[in-house]
């Protein structure tokens, strides 16, 4: 659905971005055809695996069902999702995901850790849709 | 500063889900522009429409949608979409046609008969469309942005639910006196808490509703105003339609990540404070000389965001100023005295236009019951999907 936005299995999991060659701007979701830095005339882009941790810019859930196209059963109830936004340090940017699946709102605070974990989107008897969860290391500091 | 353009007329079709189309709400809110103006249709030399969804037909259609509707006359015909920007970029398209003299009376007309529930993208897979990947991949409607600037307030400024109610209980005690709104009941800090959470911290009552509505406006140069016996019209002054500057920092929707800061840092300012500055450069105002404001309340949270962005008070003293109760009626600074989003709902093409005859109205000194006393200088502020900035200016 969204190929090349991530890559790897467990520790080695990354958010994959773009990098401007001439201005070092990075990209997620990832920009394959014009750098989009105003003042830089526009170089190779190529593709980066973002910072695996960063700190929680905010969050939120989602105590009602989204409508389509987002996939869910509509045979199941509906459980609340969590919605973290990151900032990556290096990167200098804010990234939204799903929270893993067992972590909720009580669980998170602004500022504190999480890290970038594989997770599934969406699975039927065809296919499973992988993607990105964000989970709180436990790292306060 | 630019030269100033004329309000004529405005006018409304009452908020509300109504089940009908949105060609009835505009054509309902044009003739009453019309009316308002002392105009015949066939005065108009110029209709704009700001776009909406035609059932059943793939494409966006308004202007020529209104003005078959109206009677055709042979008027110069307009439609800009720029989603909750879009009744702003109308009217700053009619003062383009106005100031150049390609027009002396225009007509803009913004109507919707809103979906129930969530908003949500159009149909089929369209991984190219922002607006469809954030849906698809995150399930993040538009209260989960909400969600996540409330929370982030609250761990900046220190922001309660509490303050956030408040909100709700100012908006909806002012909406309560105006006859075009769709709730018009006061609520109580303890219904808001009582109100189911939608995206934590927000609940029901903190995030405004999707409704049916209608509004238009006729503006015109001030020689032709003058010419039709209004020697002492409201006066548009300012139209900031300005896009974010790389790299917008700030998560705004319906993005899935911010610009990364890594090549280029930040701007001084956030995208919404360039929406109100530009607006006051062009007007050669500032936020001191206000009488009133008219702002996007999204949210309850959201309201607060905008008395920081247009210069109200300071950033982070949002809180403090709606406790001191500036920004209710009777205040330093009244905010959303039409009751805002909070009482009126999202009808997304219609509401930057409804902003302006809200403030069309208070500067008239015609705004019964809520009249904001001895009004002279108001302010309209949104921000459209996809970087779209609106605000608008208007004097008396």
């Amino acid at each position: 659905m969204v190929a090349g936005w991530f890559a790897g299995d467990g520790d080695a999991f990354r958010l994959l971005g773009t990098r401007c060659a001439a201005c070092a701007s990075v990209f997620f979701p990832r920009e394959d055809h014009h750098c989009r830095n105003p003042s830089c005339g526009g170089g190779e882009l190529e593709e980066i695996a973002l910072s695996r941790r960063g700190r929680v810019w905010s969050y939120t859930d989602s105590r009602y069902r989204p409508p389509s196209p987002y996939v869910s059963d509509p045979e199941l109830p509906w459980e609340p999702c969590a919605l973290i936004a990151v900032e990556l340090e290096a990167e200098r940017i804010v990234v939204l995901g799903q929270a893993a699946p067992e972590v909720t709102v009580a669980d998170l605070t602004v500022g504190m850790e999480a890290e970038v974990v594989p997770g599934v989107l969406h699975e039927d008897a065809e296919t499973t849709w992988t993607t990105w969860h964000w989970r709180p290391t436990g790292v306060t500091a | 500063m630019t030269q100033e353009v004329a309000v004529l007329g405005v006018g409304m079709h009452p908020w509300g889900k109504w089940g009908r189309s949105f060609v009835e709400y505009g054509v309902a809110a044009a003739q009453a522009a019309l009316a308002d103006a002392g105009l015949d249709w066939r005065d108009i030399g110029s209709i704009i429409g700001a776009d909406t969804v035609r059932g059943g037909y793939p494409g966006y259609v308004a202007g020529a949608t209104f003005a078959k509707a109206l009677g055709w006359q042979g008027a110069r015909v307009t439609s800009v979409y720029a989603a909750c920007a879009s009744g702003a970029q109308a009217v700053d398209t009619a003062r383009a046609q106005i100031l150049s003299g390609l027009a002396d009376a225009v007509l803009v007309v913004g109507a919707d008969a809103a979906p129930k529930g969530f908003f949500r993208p159009a149909g089929g897979d369209r991984p190219d469309d922002p607006d469809w990947l954030r849906f698809r991949i995150l399930g993040a409607t538009n209260p989960v942005y909400f969600g996540l600037y409330a929370r982030r307030r609250m761990a900046l400024h220190g922001d309660t639910t509490d303050d956030f109610a408040q909100v709700k209980v100012k908006n909806a005690a002012m909406g309560a006196l105006n006859p075009k709104a769709r709730y018009r009941s006061p609520v109580t800090a303890e219904e808001v808490a009582a109100s189911a959470v939608v995206a934590d911290p927000l609940r029901l009552l903190d995030i405004c509703a999707t409704s049916d509505g209608g509004a238009a406006v006729v503006l015109s140069s001030m020689e032709f105003a003058r010419r039709h016996g209004h020697a002492e019209p409201v006066r548009i002054r300012a139209v900031s339609t300005v896009t974010p500057r790389y790299p917008n920092a700030v998560l705004d929707l319906p993005d899935i990540a911010t610009d990364s800061a890594v090549a280029v840092d930040p701007p001084g300012e956030t995208f919404r404070r360039s929406i109100a500055r530009t607006a006051y450069e062009e007007a050669g105002v500032g936020p001191e000389d206000l009488s009133l404001a008219e702002v996007y309340d999204l949210s309850t949270a959201l309201e607060l965001q905008w008395y920081e962005d247009l210069g109200l008070c300071g950033e982070g003293e949002g809180v403090k100023l709606l406790r001191d109760g500036a920004t209710a009626l009777g205040g330093r600074i009244p905010v959303n005295v039409s009751g805002g989003l909070a009482s009126f709902g999202e009808a997304v093409p219609a509401q930057a236009i409804a902003q302006v005859c809200e403030l069309a109205w208070q500067l008239r000194g015609a705004a019964g019951d809520r009249q904001v006393a001895g009004a002279r200088v108001g302010i309209s502020a949104n921000q459209g999907l996809f970087g779209h900035g609106s605000a608008v200016i208007a004097v008396r």
